[in-house]
């Protein structure tokens, strides 16, 4: 049961065509090397090895003999972990990043859905047009996008000056929902685009005989395209909460624009302003923590849809 | 895609679903390029007029002004951060697309022991989030005495799993069997068949990972501010940051931060503009057969 079946369309089918007789092995088995042993190193190097490492330093604690005396790191067990799971406002953050995906990612991508439905739909005249205006803003990195619209909430420059002298986007109140709109802002495209693609990739006659029963275009979009297109919602589902549960470029902007944004607004954050005080064990154990967060939940989603999709 | 609408009510109801549909589109492009606008608007006045003018649309057009101004802005440090961020995304995102086509079409073309192991493991990589790696690759690098150097950010952001997910899976869809047996009886090489048959095939889809590679590496954001400190090995992302933090003591900066927030996106806009045929036919490979 791989990932491979959840999130593409295609199936990749076993040994795909390749004769499998023991004599190709072994003839092409120098090519193979080749091809895998440059990524593998790397993915070694700057992917296992880390991971590998954060989990290593999570489990040693600074130790002083005395107040002045020389710092040395010992083994801590999970002294680290006891922190972490003891640190009230990590849960705080963790709590508000939940909030916000719980939020925004319905949002963002049932907008992404729309317009791919409705560009797929043949309503709409200047399909190109629109779908590289919408996907523009996925050209803007996520630090560049947050100074732009932490200078349009800032009520003094703001075109929204009806808006932004009402209420303060940038208060504690609301400052969560002003980047949750910068993220959207951003990713809306490029989500749409996604399944957009899917889309156009399902054959018309699928929909001839729909038609010829009468169906209109709402009843195909929901009975039949979004469907079809699940695979394509489920993978932006899972990159939507692993970037979630990460968010960092937006609120750390933010912080020159908002007094409400704290050195720990985010689990990411806290990583950051842990390790900068420096305390990189627990630093260390607040990411493996949130890595593994991020793991099990994208995980259940991706399962959680599966089984729903067997049912179907 | 017309539907037959014989009776009247049938052209009304399309012509009122047409009206609500492109309504729906203007609104959301006036959200989405507004900001955009702005910027731009913003770039081309003075700063005594941004702040007293229409922010959205021309005073005075000082843009070349301005972006000369930016230039020259403490010796040019802002190229130098432009000329960073095209060889860390773009060096990273070329070499990294290589490398993944390889390893996503040896996954997808050869049987060999460990195969559905190595993807696995790989596919995994792609839940595994990268700023979750920057801490762990810092204390790394510092081991190595290697932080704040150019290598310390671009080995790092070579790597990408879901780089290898889409070529397998491209290379499965779009390499056939068949031509590379055809190429095998002719005598052409496992690597030479790769490079000279299987890439042409694979293009549109490499130009996808290629510009997935690209953006993430654009947006990697907590990889650089943990590794660099050096102002001058910044990419222009951490740049504009580092000004934007000192907005409040040095007021000129913010001007320079407008100018330069528009000229970083520049490029990368129009690459979108050229790069859209293959983005979409890419995706789409991705998708169908």
């Amino acid at each position: 049961m791989t990932m491979t079946q959840t999130v593409s369309t295609v199936d990749v089918p076993e040994g795909t065509g390749t004769p499998h007789t023991p004599g190709r092995a072994v003839r092409y088995g120098r090519a193979v090397p080749f091809f895998v042993v440059p990524f593998g190193l790397l993915f070694i190097l700057f992917y296992l090895v880390p991971i590998g490492y954060a989990i290593v330093q999570s489990l040693y604690t600074v130790e002083r003999t005395g107040t002045f005396g020389p710092a040395r790191e010992v083994f801590g067990g999970l002294v680290q972990y006891q922190r972490v799971f003891e640190d009230g406002p990590f849960w705080t953050s963790i709590g508000r990043v939940l909030l916000f995906g719980v939020v925004q990612v319905p949002v963002m991508l049932g907008l992404a859905l729309l317009l791919a439905l409705l560009l797929d739909s043949g309503l709409v005249k200047g399909r190109r047009f629109f779908r590289l205006a919408f996907f523009v803003p996925y050209a803007v990195p996520g630090v560049i996008a947050a100074i732009m619209w932490g200078f349009l909430y800032s009520p003094n420059l703001s075109p929204l000056k009806s808006i932004t002298s009402a209420v303060d986007l940038l208060s504690a109140d609301f400052v969560l929902w002003a980047m949750a709109n910068v993220v959207t802002w951003v990713y809306v495209g490029y989500n749409m685009l996604i399944i957009y693609s899917s889309l156009l990739a399902i054959p018309a006659e699928v929909y001839e005989a729909a038609r010829l029963d009468g169906a209109g275009p709402v009843r195909i979009a929901w009975s039949i395209k979004i469907p079809l297109v699940m695979p394509a919602i489920v993978l932006t589902t899972v990159f939507s909460i692993i970037g979630t549960l990460q968010l960092l470029a937006e609120p750390q902007v933010f912080r020159s624009f908002s007094s409400a944004v704290s050195s720990t607004y985010t689990p990411n954050l806290t990583v950051y302003s842990t390790s900068s005080i420096p305390n990189f064990n627990l630093a260390a154990a607040f990411s493996v923590v949130l890595a593994l967060a991020t793991f099990v939940l994208s995980f259940a989603v991706l399962k959680f849809t599966q089984r729903k999709g067997a049912v179907q | 895609m017309s539907v037959a609408a014989p009776a009247g009510t049938k052209i009304r109801e399309s012509l009122l679903s047409r009206t609500a549909a492109t309504l729906v589109m203007a609104v959301c492009t006036v959200y989405f390029l507004t900001p955009i606008w702005w910027l731009f608007v913003g770039a081309s006045k003075s700063s005594e007029q941004f702040t007293s003018t229409n922010p959205l649309w021309f005073a005075d057009f000082d843009l070349f002004a301005n972006i000369g101004d930016l230039f020259a802005y403490r010796d040019g440090v802002f190229l130098r951060w432009m000329l960073n961020s095209v060889l860390y995304t773009g060096g990273a995102a070329l070499i990294g697309t290589v490398l993944a086509a390889m390893c996503g079409y040896a996954l997808a073309k050869y049987r060999f022991r460990g195969r559905e192991v190595i993807f696995n493991v790989v596919l995994s990589g792609v839940l595994v989030p990268a700023t979750a790696l920057a801490l762990p690759l810092f204390l790394l690098f510092s081991k190595v005495d290697a932080t704040n150097t150019f290598w310390s950010v671009f080995l790092p952001s070579l790597v990408n799993p879901f780089g290898v997910y889409l070529a397998r899976i491209y290379a499965t869809a779009s390499v056939p069997d068949e031509l590379l047996e055809a190429a095998r009886i002719d005598g052409s090489g496992e690597v030479r068949t790769f490079f000279k048959v299987a890439t042409r095939l694979m293009f549109p889809a490499l130009v996808t990972i290629f510009l997935f590679h690209f953006v993430a590496v654009w947006n990697n954001f907590l990889l650089p501010l943990i590794m660099l400190g050096d102002e001058r090995l910044f990419p222009v992302t951490l740049g504009l940051y580092s000004w934007n933090t000192q907005v409040n003591q040095i007021p000129e900066l913010r001007g320079l931060v407008i100018i330069g927030a528009l000229l970083s996106i520049t490029p990368l806009v129009v690459a979108f503009l050229f790069l859209q045929r293959f983005w979409r036919n890419g995706l789409g490979a991705g998708a169908v057969k």
